[in-house]
């Protein structure tokens, strides 16, 4: 009697973990689009029908979002994001934001959102997990510092070795940082840059490695007395920003294809022009 | 003057004693395998059961991030034994403060309450940010900088408050018998908790003790929001170079690994000492 209930549990047990097992839509996407009809909006396989769903982390940075609000088209992420979407057919009314944590972003498992944008670099490595578009930015990495610290003057990469240097967890800024400046001291790791900057200002850290953009807009507006010290060297490969997409997504080469046209009528550069400093930090050598 | 043997009947009690102690282990050991290869063969058959086991189960990848964590995993185990040593002093010394009596430690029993009753209540996470970053914000002279120390003292604050309440529950469990015949014996209130009322307070409340140690040994990661790099913060650096989530799982495995010896030990620590559990007794 007892060892016909127990075999019957188990039984139970693996016939609910069948039962809740989820279908397997094996999409093999990530093929290039034939044609432009290929992409046109109705034939897009997006989550909600009739709007993009776009992820981006909270609290969403400058200069890349403008007031913490995605949706404002403001800040060059929110206008490339809504100049994509209007190339693929969606008005500013049907782009729908979410709040999807960067971690997140990438875990297994399918994604709550069509396509993600928060400044992910683009690597090999990242690519087994996640799909890419092409690149909407090409970052260059930059040390930032305040006005009387031991690292304000330096000229080289070599002269940055003895600092205490920061960066945000999980960016390329982090992995430049180690495998660029190879510091004597073990670097220090923040959550978020603004973490960083408050070490910074606590004079916990000598400096913070952050993309280009970012620097400007912290010692501009985070810092009192923040200051430039300059960027790094570029490795040969650029680096870029690009939208993430569950791997396999039938939207990549469409999302691809949009950023690529975007590119060469030249609105890229003209956002980058109006949202993103360019200018104004040396070379470090 | 023949030596012993034991009857013919005893024998046979003896051989089925065995033979069904053997029947039981079989018995259980068959249904272990049938239980863990059903469980194996259900969530093997998952159909995203092979990307779940590139993204978390990646030999490969765990050994390659195996000195990067362990390095980190060296900064949790530092923090750890040095704040335990402290957490032990502090918490024992409220626990003594809340539990004396008589009018004039009024305000020790007070204080003692109140500190408990803060700083249990605070989000570990708040207290770290409080002192990491808030202390050096006031740019003292003289006053150490670096996160490592005022995240450990974040911890410190914190579980003396948690430990205090373990050990007064084991002083207060000690019977008012132990103390009265303490006392008719002519020890001095002093002497009645150093020989009689601590020692057994101290081996009752190992158990939960333990339970504190092993968190303390998880939380002590929280201080990367400071900028150290513990083991967790060392797996999720790990994790963003591809979006591979098996450090994490190594890391796991290192914490798991750490706590099973420490918990071993402790029970043989306390039975060495007398402790029973519950029971009180063989019986």
């Amino acid at each position: 009697m007892r060892t016909r209930a127990v075999v019957g549990l188990a039984v139970l047990a693996v016939v609910g973990l069948g039962a809740c097992a989820p279908e397997d839509n094996s999409s093999s996407g990530s093929s290039t689009p034939s044609g432009a009809d290929a992409c046109a909006k109705d034939k897009l396989a997006v989550k909600t029908a009739g709007a993009l769903t776009v992820g981006t982390d909270k609290p969403a940075y400058e200069p890349w979002f403008s007031n913490n609000d995605p949706s404002n088209g403001k800040g060059y992420e929110s206008a490339v994001t809504y100049a994509v979407a209007k190339k693929l057919g969606f008005e500013q009314a049907e782009v729908k934001w979410k709040t999807v944590q960067f971690n997140t972003a990438f875990a297994p498992g399918p994604k709550t959102f069509d396509l993600d944008v928060n400044q992910v670099s683009i690597s090999e490595d990242r690519r087994k997990a996640v799909d890419f578009s092409s690149g909407y930015y090409d970052v260059r990495q930059t040390v930032i510092t305040t006005a009387g610290s031991k690292i304000a003057n330096a000229k080289s990469v070599a002269e940055l070795v003895d600092a205490k240097l920061g960066a945000q967890v999980g960016t390329t800024s982090y992995t430049a940082l180690r495998d660029q400046v190879k510091p004597k001291q073990t670097p220090a790791v923040f959550d978020t840059n603004d973490l960083a900057v408050q070490a910074l200002k606590n004079k916990q850290i000598d400096g913070i490695v952050v993309d280009l953009p970012t620097a400007f807009y912290m010692t501009a507006a985070q810092l009192d007395n923040g200051k430039i010290v300059g960027q790094l060297p570029s490795t040969g490969t650029t680096e870029q920003f690009g939208f993430v997409l569950e791997k396999g997504s039938k939207l990549t080469g469409c999302v691809t294809q949009a950023v690529d046209a975007l590119k060469s009528d030249g609105t890229l550069a003209n956002l980058q022009k109006q949202y993103l400093t360019q200018s104004g930090a040396p070379e470090l050598s | 003057m023949s030596t012993w043997q034991p009857s013919e009947l005893q024998r046979e009690r003896i051989a089925y004693r065995r033979g069904r102690a053997r029947r039981s282990t079989l018995i259980a050991v068959a249904s272990s395998v049938v239980l863990l290869a059903l469980v194996a063969i259900g969530i093997g058959s998952t159909p995203g059961w092979p990307r779940v086991r590139e993204t978390f189960f990646d030999v490969h990848r765990g050994w390659e991030a195996l000195p990067v964590v362990a390095q980190g995993l060296w900064l949790n185990i530092r923090v750890m034994l040095s704040c335990a040593v402290l957490i032990v002093i502090f918490g024992m010394t409220l626990a003594i403060m809340r539990t004396l009596r008589g009018p004039i430690f009024f305000p020790l029993r007070v204080f003692a309450a109140a500190y408990t009753d803060i700083f249990r209540g605070l989000p570990l996470l708040l207290v770290i940010f409080l002192l990491g970053f808030g202390v050096p914000a006031l740019q003292l002279r003289g006053l150490p900088n670096q996160a490592v120390i005022w995240g450990g003292a974040a911890l410190v604050l914190t579980y003396s408050s948690y430990v205090a309440e373990v050990f007064r529950a084991g002083i207060e469990s000690v019977h008012p018998s132990q103390r009265a015949a303490a006392r008719s014996l002519g020890l001095t209130y002093r002497q009645t908790l150093r020989f009689v009322v601590l020692p057994q307070a101290v081996r009752r409340v190992l158990p939960p003790l333990l339970n504190d140690f092993v968190s303390l040994q998880k939380d002590s990661g929280l201080i990367a929001v400071l900028g150290v790099i513990d083991a967790i913060r060392a797996a999720q650096l790990e994790t963003a170079e591809d979006f591979n989530f098996t450090p994490y799982v190594v890391a796991g495995l290192l914490f798991v690994a750490l706590t099973i010896p420490l918990t071993r030990l402790t029970d043989y620590v306390a039975r060495r000492q007398g402790w029973y559990g519950g029971g009180g007794g063989l019986v």
